[in-house]
């Protein structure tokens, strides 16, 4: 009964403006949109055929690659910038300016730096979704307890020690919420490094098919990077809840208390 | 030092400890003007004092995790400049003090990883000390899975599994209730006794710090020095219905609490005693 509660609260508005949709498609047909039918058919067709392979996996691939580089080098400049006060101030106003350029006019200059290919797209992502892990770890890290600290050094935990069993897993909350927003800034510097210049990726396909009038596959693209988007939270839900495990439960804990 | 028949474990030389002002306006905070006194081998000492005398500041400083301002501090004849390798601490906010990361058993088993002890040994050890708080079946859970009083216990287990020299304690059981409380000063009479461990407790309970020490150091108001040094010539086995209402006891527990109220000096009327 409470499975049946949960799936409708998640699917009858979905449900409800599909088949709205696919009314007025009837109702009042258009060039511009096709039916849900149609988009269905035109999805599997489209993109489980050979663009899986030239389109759809190297995209997700960099993508992924963006996402991999983001947190390692967003965590660890975090780190560092988090563990020493000389390293923070000194780089802070540098931080500041870097984070406020937006991350698609880098692409001339990159393309004319590195070229158009694989490294400059992933470069982009790294550069565009860094911010948010970068900055969440250096507040994480910052916010450490004093008496977890304290405790640390009174039993003689060595630098190494410190850093992986009290000051990582201290800012991982943080650190896990900038990793959250950083997924959709990733996503969208994906489709946006492979509008320009390029002959492949989902963006590319996208823009390729809106031009040759191309309707349906069009649609059909809009809603596989929904879809990517979708799958990534669902992931980066389950992994954040596996991670946390301790921290949602001391949440509880306190709540009740 | 000069090689004494019984050298100290711990000495406390004309400490002193003033905080820098926090703004150019604000004065300095001297919490502690002037502390002498040492500890022999395997000694349980109580610290008492009026909130504010500067105990967590000595204690802090004593661990290693303050510079003093002046003076000089020894721990087995070694000036201590950083955590001394041979002390365990057992903090007061138990709940901060154990990482909610961690299950209880890693936890206790922490301090003993980054000392390079084997898994077999730290297992042993963790397993024993649990057992010695009566934790034993409890090494699996969170710490935040726990009361406030077995969370302090886990944080006693610790420090017994780290098997130190010398053991503080910074006010442990000022967060828990009377009757865990109760149970834990036995535990930490039972501890001292089994492991000959010399024990530094603070606290500002007067009662605890009588049935606890074989000596009570007063601590002074604001700016701090020693008030005075009290032997407690109770007997050894404590009990705490027969020892409690022992006449020696009520008389020591009176004469410390006219300490504390003279330490307190012209502001003694206006606060209400510690504890009753």
């Amino acid at each position: 009964m409470k499975i049946l509660k949960a799936l409708f609260f998640l699917l009858a508005l979905p449900a409800l403006l599909v088949l709205l949709w696919w009314v007025s498609t009837i109702v009042s047909p258009s060039f511009f949109v096709p039916s849900p039918g149609e988009l269905v058919g035109t999805f599997f067709e489209t993109w489980f055929g050979e663009r899986f392979t030239r389109d759809v996996l190297p995209s997700l691939g960099r993508l992924a690659l963006g996402i991999i580089g983001a947190v390692i080098v967003g965590v660890g400049l975090g780190l560092l910038i988090g563990s020493f006060r000389p390293v923070r101030q000194l780089l802070e106003p540098l931080l500041e300016f870097f984070r406020a350029i937006p991350p698609p006019v880098l692409l001339p200059l990159l393309m004319i730096i590195m070229g158009v290919n694989w490294r400059m797209q992933v470069f982009v992502i790294i550069f565009g979704s860094l911010w948010p892990v970068l900055l969440n770890t250096v507040e994480g890290v910052r916010a450490t307890d004093e008496v977890q600290r304290d405790t640390a050094r009174s039993y003689g935990l060595g630098r190494m020690a410190r850093l992986r069993y009290l000051i990582l897993p201290a800012a991982a909350p943080q650190i896990l919420t900038g990793i959250r927003q950083s997924l959709s800034i990733a996503l969208i510097l994906m489709v946006i490094s492979e509008l320009f210049y390029t002959s492949s990726g989902l963006g590319f396909t996208i823009v390729q098919f809106q031009r040759n009038f191309a309707i349906p596959e069009m649609w059909s693209g809009i809603l596989l990077l929904g879809l990517i988007g979708l799958g990534l939270a669902v992931l980066f839900r389950y992994t954040e809840r596996y991670i946390l495990r301790w921290y949602h439960g001391l949440r509880e804990v306190q709540r009740e208390s | 030092m000069s090689p004494e028949t019984t050298t100290p474990v711990l000495l406390v030389d004309g400490l002193r400890k003033i905080y820098p002002a926090p703004t150019p306006q604000a004065e300095p905070v001297e919490a502690i003007r002037d502390l002498t006194f040492s500890i022999p081998q395997g000694q349980l000492v109580c610290i008492v004092g009026p909130s504010g005398a500067g105990k967590t500041t000595l204690l802090k400083c004593i661990a290693g995790l303050l510079p003093p301002t002046a003076g000089r501090l020894e721990l087995e004849g070694k000036a201590i400049t950083g955590p001394p390798k041979t002390m365990a601490v057992v903090f007061q906010e138990y709940g901060r003090s154990l990482y909610p990361w961690m299950s209880v058993q890693a936890n206790v088993e922490l301090p003993l990883k980054a000392a390079g002890i084997a898994k077999a040994e730290r297992h042993q050890r963790s397993h024993e000390a649990l057992e010695a708080v009566g934790l034993g079946d409890a090494g699996d859970k969170y710490p935040w899975q726990l009361s406030g009083g077995m969370q302090q216990r886990v944080a006693i287990a610790r420090a017994v599994a780290y098997r130190p020299q010398i053991l503080l304690m910074d006010e442990p059981f000022a967060a828990v209730d009377a009757q865990t409380r109760a149970d834990l000063e036995d535990l930490v009479r039972k501890i001292w006794k089994e492991l000959g461990v010399t024990v530094l407790f603070v606290t500002h309970d007067i009662d605890e710090s009588v049935y606890l020490g074989q000596r009570v150091i007063v601590l002074s108001n604001r700016p701090t020095v020693v008030q005075e040094d009290i032997t407690i010539d109770l007997p050894d086995e404590r009990d705490q219905l027969t020892t409690r209402s022992d006449p020696r006891f009520v008389e020591l527990r009176h004469h410390i609490y006219g300490e504390i109220q003279r330490a307190k000096g012209n502001r003694g009327g206006e606060k209400q005693a510690a504890t009753a």
